[in-house]
């Protein structure tokens, strides 16, 4: 009690003079944040000017809600929204399964070496970069050498022009992230099911319980929690897909499917030089992300009464 | 519990399961291999499909003869190196005052750095701000704007205080500053998480090229994943290399020099990639722990 009330009389000053090696150690910090993180929010007025880098912030007019307007009413808007929402709807509903699907199936496997050996392998491909990822997948289902269109071919089928039909964008975009990412994300399932009590099972198979009913109703359950954490991480996520993998994958024959809004906001700010309609469509970008992390945190409190905040 | 169950169908359906994913996930990487390795005119046939046919290094050659290629590796290792240390140097600055319960401005620092992971001014007003700092174009845009990452933060944080307190009170009744506590204590026993960290800012600035394409216009400032996009995504590889003319065919060449390049920017991940496996699992796990 003493020290709390002794606590709260501290003049700031007083406070800045206990902990000044600690403020100097986070100075550094400090100056970053300012400059790289909210000097580009205060950056975010130039989604209301028509922002030439020659005027600056200062020089450039002021043009209200026009470049939103502008954005709204093209064609992209629509597009871009429907292919991001797409996109986050096919990862979400194979992409994540997938790992904890992987993580369980290892677990029934009980020969620690080859365990071992199958995790190391499943992690290879986080550390292959998306350049590279990208590379070997073009030239896996390139048109006449591609190894996946001469298997088609061997079984009497007809090629298929995978990285030049719109419609195959997407499957693509989800099957090469789960090639990528699954291995490694499952880490996390995988460290959750060690931890589970092994009485459990011990007492389930006492009752006859099979080994399918066994994971349904034990390692599933008690994994719970942490597949909801990372599903509300994953679907906070859903508008901040990155750009880099879409603009690698993507050309002019798949632009319809594979447009999304951080490719958009890339090509009009950077590659079309019109910050300003960039600045204002990835403003809408971050507040619609920041409404649906919020909004998939209250449901998942709502439904399990747990959450991230 | 291994000897008291006989191997039955479950498990057979498993191992073929587990075995169908194994495959998947090397052959790519064996495909392009083998291929990278083999006769160009055996690539050409499209007769390679596991096993390398002949022996042909020319390929090999063909890329390291490229001028682009080093540039490229230069730059890539320059950022490996300088860029990783900054990062971590930075990290522990933020997250050594964050983890201590006698820093009184911590809830209000660690409020500012989560808020930027929920909300960001987005890719144009970064850089715009990057432009007016004069280090668009420069090598410094790839390092400096991504110099902290908070969820790196987060994690070093929840290992700092792991640390039990009753070891910086001894140190500070001996007189130890916080620099004494960050020196002397913390630093020596975060080895584990130093290095997970490392290799996570490592992986990215060796994998990454999203600055590059953002701040870096001259070509000879461009990092390994930008030119392996020109030569592999972007058809500019005819243009960079000169391709043999007794090759029998130009594509059949290219292609060759393509698998070649690839194994080229992957080969150090490959190699150490075993070593470190170990610990970027930790890493998983210490930061699962605050999530």
């Amino acid at each position: 009690m003493m020290e709390t009330a002794t606590e709260k009389k501290k003049t700031f000053g007083q406070k800045v003079y206990e902990n000044r090696y600690l403020l100097i150690i986070f100075l550094p910090v400090l100056i970053y944040y300012l400059i790289f993180a909210y000097g580009p929010m205060l950056g975010l007025v130039t989604a209301f000017q028509n922002y030439s880098p020659f005027l600056g912030i200062t020089g450039s007019k002021w043009v209200g809600f026009k470049n939103f307007t502008t954005f709204f009413n093209s064609e992209f808007a629509f597009r871009v929204v429907r292919n991001t929402l797409s996109i986050n709807a096919l990862q979400l509903i194979f992409g994540f399964p997938a790992p904890i699907i992987f993580a369980v199936l290892l677990n029934e496997i009980k020969f620690s070496k080859i365990k071992g050996f199958i995790q190391t392998v499943s992690y290879l491909p986080n550390f292959i970069s998306l350049v590279v990822v990208v590379g070997i997948m073009q030239d896996l289902l390139a048109v006449d050498y591609g190894i996946v269109n001469r298997i088609i071919l061997a079984f009497g089928g007809e090629q298929i022009r995978f990285m030049n039909e719109g419609t195959w964008f997407q499957p693509l975009f989800t099957i090469s992230g789960i090639w990528q990412y699954a291995g490694w994300n499952a880490i996390i399932f995988i460290a959750a099911i060690a931890g589970i009590d092994q009485e459990l099972y011990e007492s389930a198979s006492l009752d006859g319980a099979s080994r399918f009913q066994k994971a349904m109703k034990i390692t599933i359950p008690c994994i719970s929690d942490t597949i909801i954490i990372l599903l509300i991480l994953q679907i906070g996520r859903m508008m901040s897909l990155g750009f880099e993998k879409v603009i690698l994958m993507y050309n002019t024959s798949t632009y319809e499917y594979a447009d999304v809004i951080s490719s958009y906001v890339y090509r009009i700010g950077m590659v079309n030089g019109n910050y300003s309609l960039g600045a204002a469509v990835g403003l809408f970008n971050s507040v619609f992300n920041c409404v649906l992390l919020v909004a998939a945190n209250s449901m998942a409190k709502k439904f399990s009464g747990k959450g991230l905040f | 519990m291994v000897g008291e169950r006989k191997f039955d169908f479950a498990d057979a359906c498993i191992y073929l399961i587990m075995f169908f994913t194994i495959v998947v996930t090397l052959y790519p990487v064996i495909y392009i291999l083998s291929n990278s390795v083999s006769d160009m005119t055996a690539v050409m046939r499209n007769k390679v499909v596991l096993f390398p046919i002949g022996f042909d290094l020319s390929a090999y050659k063909n890329v390291l003869s490229n001028k682009f290629i080093w540039t490229g590796y230069r730059n890539s290792t320059f950022l490996l190196f300088v860029g990783t240390f900054i990062n971590v140097i930075m990290t522990i600055c933020a997250a050594f005052p964050l983890s201590r319960t006698h820093f009184h401005f911590r809830k209000f620092f660690m409020i500012m750095i989560i808020f930027t992971m929920f909300f960001s001014g987005g890719m144009i007003p970064t850089f715009v701000i990057v432009d007016m700092l004069r280090l668009t174009d420069t090598i410094w845009s790839m390092v400096i704007p991504t110099a902290v990452s908070a969820i790196n933060v987060i994690i070093m944080k929840s290992f700092f205080e792991s640390i039990p307190a009753s070891l910086e009170e001894a140190m500070k009744i001996d007189g130890g500053t916080d620099f004494t506590v960050l020196f002397k204590l913390i630093l020596p026993l975060s080895k584990p998480v130093l290095a997970v960290i490392s290799l996570y800012y490592g992986v990215a600035h060796w994998n990454g090229f999203t600055s590059a394409l953002i701040y870096i216009r001259t070509r000879s400032l461009f990092p390994l994943q930008v030119i392996l996009r020109e030569m592999l995504l972007q058809n500019k590889l005819q243009e960079m290399i000169t391709v043999d003319a007794a090759a029998a065919d130009a594509l059949g060449a290219t292609r060759s020099i393509q698998y070649a390049t690839i194994i080229v920017s992957i080969i150090p991940m490959l190699i150490i990639y075993p070593f470190l496996q170990k610990y970027f699992v930790k890493g998983v796990m210490i930061g699962a722990v605050k999530g």
